[in-house]
């Protein structure tokens, strides 16, 4: 009997504690919106929003309502995620693999690389991007091409848009060479543990990416077209780009910043884990006549990716949270558009906030989801 | 057949093949030099490309030429055993070398030889490289802020009390050391919560009364860190302990709570201290900003906080507890005497990193108008006097941050390594 108080009391305290302070929270709320004349409500999502954004993914003008504002921040701040991530992992893992190569400055490059740009905080990282660096960049007739037909200058990176004709039917053909490799990867995997013989996919797969688009561009009419900007004189001394893409300032600031930053951390995941391969697994393959190539392949990737990718994950899952910085140059991101701007014009402090919070919540929490149940499938099962 | 043998050298030829390679690899070195540091182009009679790959050429075939496997004299085998492995290697190791070269010259004048230094206007910077002076003169805000020029003393005499009272458990008696944990979890808070609170903020024992909002620059991040720091510990070890906790509700609503800091971004934490805090509030009840600040992010942080705990407490072998538990103690004595004890010592150095992750988020403090380093910078930069010197004060205060960071995070890296050998 007492045992079981012992049990159950606590649990009642603690409950009673947090519905207590849930409950004083909710209770000063009302009053508070009472008092101000705030009614709590998700109406104001349907309502004209009056607002502009600069940059944004799909279209959008003040006469559409606060939910698509809403969309376009999300939008923004799942570009930057998606194109620093990239970025972060092909630095990281060049840096990751160079602080363990055998050359002395090489490895030591790699070090201070790493040291450097971690140890600065983001915020001071983007501040500088944007306010110093991007700042000294062209105005944009003074600005000389890029690679020929891109434009860096001071208001944003130019680069050409394509113009595609009939794009339905050439995505049907991408959709088409994947369904086809896969299955044909399948068929070859079946012929070589039945009758051990082997036929080159790698070709075969090469072949059908090249030929099968190439078909359409002939046959079904599919056309790729380039925009390249223009340099127009709009008065006397204003000059912009005309066609093309703009990529903002704002964005090339954030991905720099976020991508220089999360490498360094992406670089250290990467180190530990082709240093966790104990030596004996490389020479134990070695010894039973696998080539270089083949024990990279097939015995340390497979078992450094094990290691390397769940706190990869974790670092894109914070280089995701940390793009909300963006707020802080004026990227119109989820926090600039939603939480500052529709914030101020609405005062609907409680939902818009909760709304917010929720959605990096529920990014977490999904990506959180799937690598468990990736760590699940890959973990050693030991007999 | 030997001498047809170009590239290799053998026992014969060895020392030709010596001289020549460092004759070459000198000459590679000295015209990229030449060219950084005085502009001259030696090689500018050669068609362009040849021009400009001539140095990593000639560089790559010396290094080709020293390379054997093993030569007896010892600089030369580090050298190759180092930098030069293979042809690869060679390559990457001239491109970082003369990477290195290209890039001293400009940084070096930029920073020192044409920067300028003294007077106290915008206009004694006429050199082409940094302007100092901007950093020279604006120096006491980005230390203090706002806080009033004649007070200084107040801040830098908290910061030394603090210290001091951080250092005081080193130097206890043996017979005290039992009450370390008591003092450093209870007492120490609440004291340097006092000293900060009457020295900067005074109103009391004669000292005028200097408003939060005059509070800034570095000292604020270190207040911010600090107080943070010190909240965030006990939050995050009961966390900590609910979640291993074998009470449902507990476990639960402890899991709850970390995952849900833990899944949202810091500068949404500050917004919703900003905005939504006073609506949560009683209404006549008023909050310092400063105050609301450091709740929200020690609440935040405290999540961080109790994971790093918590693989603490997972990593105490199974036998301590039943070891305590044997001996008859109950929950809390078998924590606060064997448990808790052991598994703090191992996560000092994640507490470490945590901290080191928290004075890096301590510039976000922005977002609800409080100016501390980088907030006291975007400030500087659009004073009218003052346009046009955003590097500078960028690079003082990564310089500042890097320094802080470098140092605590070699320092977490030690205690690891210090831990390890000892368990």
């Amino acid at each position: 009997m007492n045992n079981k108080i012992k049990k159950i009391l606590p649990q009642i305290i603690t409950l009673l504690f947090v519905v207590g302070v849930f409950g004083f929270f909710t209770f000063n709320a009302q009053t508070n919106m009472d008092n101000r004349g705030i009614d709590f409500g998700f109406g104001f999502l349907t309502q004209e929003s009056s607002f502009d954004v600069q940059f944004s993914l799909i279209e959008y003008s003040g006469s559409h309502s606060y939910a698509r504002a809403y969309l376009v921040g999300l939008l923004n701040t799942l570009l930057v995620s998606f194109i620093s991530i990239i970025f972060c992992t092909i630095l990281g893992v060049i840096f990751g693999v160079a602080r363990l190569s055998p050359n002395y400055l090489i490895r030591n490059s790699a070090a201070w690389y790493v040291e450097f740009f971690r140890n600065i905080p983001l915020l001071l990282q983007i501040f500088f991007w944007y306010y110093a660096a991007l700042r000294a960049l062209p105005v944009p007739e003074k600005a000389g091409p890029w690679f020929g037909v891109t434009y860096m200058t001071i208001k944003g990176y130019y680069i050409p848009s394509f113009i595609w004709t009939n794009l339905d039917i050439f995505l049907y053909s991408i959709l088409a060479v994947i369904i086809s490799i896969v299955i044909i990867s399948a068929y070859a995997k079946k012929l070589q543990e039945n009758e051990g013989k082997q036929i080159p996919v790698f070709f075969i797969s090469l072949g059908i990416i090249f030929v099968l688009p190439a078909l359409t561009f002939f046959i079904g009419g599919v056309s790729l077209n380039f925009e390249i900007p223009v340099l127009k004189q709009l008065s006397k001394t204003s000059y912009v780009f005309d066609g093309g893409i703009g990529l903002p300032p704002e964005l090339i600031a954030l991905v720099l910043a976020l991508s220089l930053y999360t490498s360094t951390f992406v670089a250290e995941c990467v180190r530990a884990g082709i240093q966790g391969i104990g030596k004996g697994q490389k020479e134990a393959a070695a010894s039973i006549g696998l080539t270089p190539n083949q024990i990279l392949k097939l015995v340390v990737m497979p078992q450094a990716l094990r290691i390397i990718i769940p706190p990869t994950t974790n670092q894109y899952l914070n280089l995701t949270k940390n793009s909300s910085l963006a707020a802080a140059i004026a990227y119109p991101d989820l926090v600039l558009v939603f939480a500052g701007t529709a914030l101020m014009q609405t005062g609907k402090a409680i939902e818009i906030v909760s709304i917010t919070m929720l959605t990096y919540l529920s990014i977490s929490l999904a990506i959180a989801a799937i690598m468990n149940w990736y760590n699940k499938k890959i973990e050693i099962k030991e007999k | 057949m030997n001498s047809i043998n170009f590239l290799k050298s053998n026992k014969q030829n060895f020392y030709y093949f010596l001289y020549l390679g460092l004759f070459l690899f000198s000459i590679s070195i000295l015209d990229v030099v030449i060219n950084a540091f005085f502009k001259i182009n030696v090689t500018s009679f050669l068609p362009g490309v040849i021009s400009v790959f001539l140095p990593l050429i000639i560089g790559f075939v010396g290094l080709n030429f020293i390379r054997t496997e093993y030569s007896g004299i010892k600089s030369l085998d580090i050298i190759n055993k180092n930098i030069n492995t293979n042809n690869f290697n060679a390559i990457l190791t001239l491109l970082i070398i003369f990477a290195i070269i290209k890039a001293t010259p400009p940084s070096l004048s930029w920073m020192i030889f044409d920067a300028n230094i003294s007077g106290d206007t915008k206009e004694a910077c006429t050199g082409t490289g940094a302007c100092w002076t901007y950093v020279k003169v604006w120096f006491r805000r980005f230390m203090y802020g706002m806080y009033p020029n004649d007070l200084h003393w107040r801040i830098n005499l908290a910061f030394i009390l603090v210290i001091a009272l951080g250092f005081f458990g080193f130097f206890l008696r043996d017979n005290l050391k039992k009450y370390l944990a008591l003092y450093y979890v209870i007492i120490y808070p609440i004291i340097a919560f006092l000293v900060i609170y009457y020295l900067i903020s005074g109103g009391a024992f004669g000292l005028v009364w200097v408003e939060t909002g005059a509070w800034g620059g570095l000292s604020l991040t270190f207040i911010v860190s600090f107080f943070c720091l010190i909240f965030c510990f006990p939050l995050g070890m009961i966390l900590a302990l609910g979640r291993r906790s074998n009470l449902p509700t507990i476990r639960y609503i402890s899991i709850g709570y970390i995952e849900f800091w833990r899944g949202v971004p810091l500068i949404t934490v500050l917004f919703m201290s900003s905005v939504m805090f006073p609506m949560f509030l009683p209404e006549d009840f008023f909050m310092d900003k400063l105050v609301r600040v450091i709740i929200s992010i020690t609440l935040f942080e405290a999540a961080y906080c109790a994971e790093v705990i918590r693989g603490g407490l997972q990593a105490l072998p199974r036998g301590q507890y039943d070891a305590a538990k044997s001996l008859g103690m109950g929950y809390w004595k078998m924590h606060i005497f064997v448990i808790l004890p052991q598994a703090l010592k191992l996560v000092i150095p994640g507490i470490c990193n945590t901290f080191l992750a928290l004075v890096k988020d301590t510039p976000l403090i922005f977002v609800v108008g409080l100016a501390e380093l980088a907030g006291m910078l975007a400030l500087a930069k659009t004073n009218p006097k003052w346009l046009g010197f955003a590097m500078e004060g960028y690079i003082f205060a990564a310089i500042i941050f890097w320094i802080i960071c470098y140092a605590m995070s070699k320092y977490s890296y030690n205690l690891e390594a210090k831990y390890k050998t000892e368990r």
